[in-house]
């Protein structure tokens, strides 16, 4: 296991966002995370890298026990480490070129000699198809480019494991097209990814497991082909429903 | 209009009201405005950074300072001072009130500016695990800067006309020359028109300047 997490709860204010999850992470799993809209997808995704600091709940990961809610900074940039994180919005550091967003966090937090950070990242963009924009600010870049290279700054250190959050949502269906391509692409060389999304193909052939969840708890969790074909849960079936039509208006 | 007099006074006079405009009015500019920008700089990141008691402070000072004159703040350094024992001459005393009083202005200019970074930026640097001061140096102030350098420029220029004020604690800059040849010659007419186009000058190198830095600055987009 990369990753083990139990009872994960999480509140803001009086609203309980999280009440509870459970998920476990195998080497080259790719889980896509599922669920309405509100029912707490990006908090838990948030959580796992502690962009939001959980109530309660724990997490092993390399071997390592962690109280969720107690833990410290230094324990955070450990995990940080080990791990990437793809926005929703990109979140590309606007004040630096393409090739100095994947290169910054191995210079500055990973302390690699320049040299190799921009081997590295060079090698990276060529893998997400950005090369030839290496020198462009993300001004310069449209949201699909910009996405790329995002996935690009994630994956630059070869982390255990890629987190990615609604990577598509805020592109229309072309450019999500070439950042779900990128996104495939990672999967089949076996990198490691938890993807919360709404993006069905994706999940349905993309994923090795899908984890569908409501209210801030996991409604139903399986192999993927599994969870499409034969689905447990009478609000599992009615959500794949929707999600089909909703597929055909699009 | 102009008699032979008034011009060989304007000719005269011409120097000697720039130079102290270079050794003096330009250098109690430049250097209170850097002292200025590092006390900006801190007293945002600790607003910024919502540090407790820190933050209280700087919230004082930033009330005190911009709720009075700078020309009472220039009196109580230069003449108050003395009174408890503290003697500072006038050139390092007009620098530390203008530094203190333009720190207070440009503090907020520059909070402002980190606040119009989206929060999203910070959290791209936790996520490739840079320390809170690397993603501050690196990725947060160096944009809060870029929005800032509009306003800042702008507080520049206000600061270049407001030296003149230096002249009430006997600093002999670019407006005091001019009183001074004032007295001798009663032609303040002239005079004072004199000295205000040579501010004008100045202030328009300064926003030559500014242009520039924008345009230097302006290939990212914020």
């Amino acid at each position: 296991m990369i990753l083990s997490v139990r009872g994960v709860r999480k509140s803001f204010g009086d609203t309980e966002v999280l009440r509870g999850m459970d998920l476990d992470v195998g080497k080259g799993d790719v889980v896509a995370i599922l669920g309405p809209s509100g029912s707490g997808k990006t908090t838990f995704l948030r959580c796992l890298d502690f962009l939001e600091r959980a109530d309660s709940g724990t997490m092993e990961s390399a071997g390592v026990h962690y109280d969720m809610h107690t833990i410290g900074k230094k324990d955070i940039a450990a995990i940080r480490k080990r791990s990437g994180f793809v926005f929703q919005g990109f979140n590309l550091f606007r004040n630096r070129t393409a090739l100095e967003n994947v290169t910054e966090g191995l210079i500055v937090a990973r302390k690699m000699p320049r040299r190799e950070a921009e081997r590295i990242g060079k090698e990276t963009l060529g893998k997400v198809g950005m090369a030839d924009w290496a020198d462009r600010y993300p001004s310069e870049l449209s949201g699909g480019q910009q996405q790329r290279v995002a996935i690009a700054r994630a994956i630059a250190p070869e982390p255990e494991i890629v987190y990615f959050d609604e990577p598509t949502s805020a592109l229309d269906p072309e450019l999500a097209g070439e950042v779900l391509a990128v996104m495939r692409m990672l999967a089949e060389e076996g990198t490691t990814m938890v993807v919360v999304t709404h993006a069905m193909d994706f999940a349905r052939n993309v994923s090795s497991r899908i984890l569908f969840m409501e209210n801030g708890i996991v409604v139903e969790e399986g192999d993927t082909a599994a969870f499409f074909a034969s689905p447990a849960k009478e609000r599992t079936r009615e959500f794949l429903r929707t999600a089909a039509t909703a597929g055909e208006m699009i | 209009m102009l008699s032979e007099r008034l011009v060989g006074i304007i000719a005269d006079s011409f120097f000697r009201i720039l130079i102290p405009g270079l050794t003096v009015t330009i250098p109690l500019t430049v250097i209170s405005f850097a002292f200025a920008l590092v006390i900006a700089i801190a007293v945002a990141l600790i607003q910024f950074a919502k540090v407790r008691v820190l933050k209280d402070i700087a919230r004082f000072y930033i009330w005190v300072i911009r709720g009075t004159p700078l020309l009472v703040q220039l009196f109580v350094v230069f003449y108050g001072l003395p009174g408890i024992g503290i003697l500072i001459d006038p050139f390092p005393a007009a620098v530390l009130v203008f530094s203190i009083n333009e720190g207070a202005y440009c503090a907020e200019t520059i909070r402002a500016g980190l606040e119009a970074v989206p929060y999203g930026q910070m959290e791209a640097g936790e996520c490739v695990g840079m320390s809170y001061m690397q993603i501050m140096r690196r990725i947060l102030l160096p944009q809060a800067l870029r929005i800032s350098f509009p306003a800042l420029a702008n507080s520049i220029i206000s600061m270049t006309k407001d030296t003149s004020l230096a002249a009430n604690i006997t600093v002999t800059e670019m407006f005091m020359a001019t009183q001074r040849i004032v007295a001798r010659t009663y032609e303040p007419l002239v005079l004072y028109i004199e000295v205000g186009i040579i501010y004008l000058a100045f202030c328009t190198v300064l926003t030559k300047l500014q242009r520039a830095g924008e345009r230097k600055l302006g290939r990212y987009r914020i």
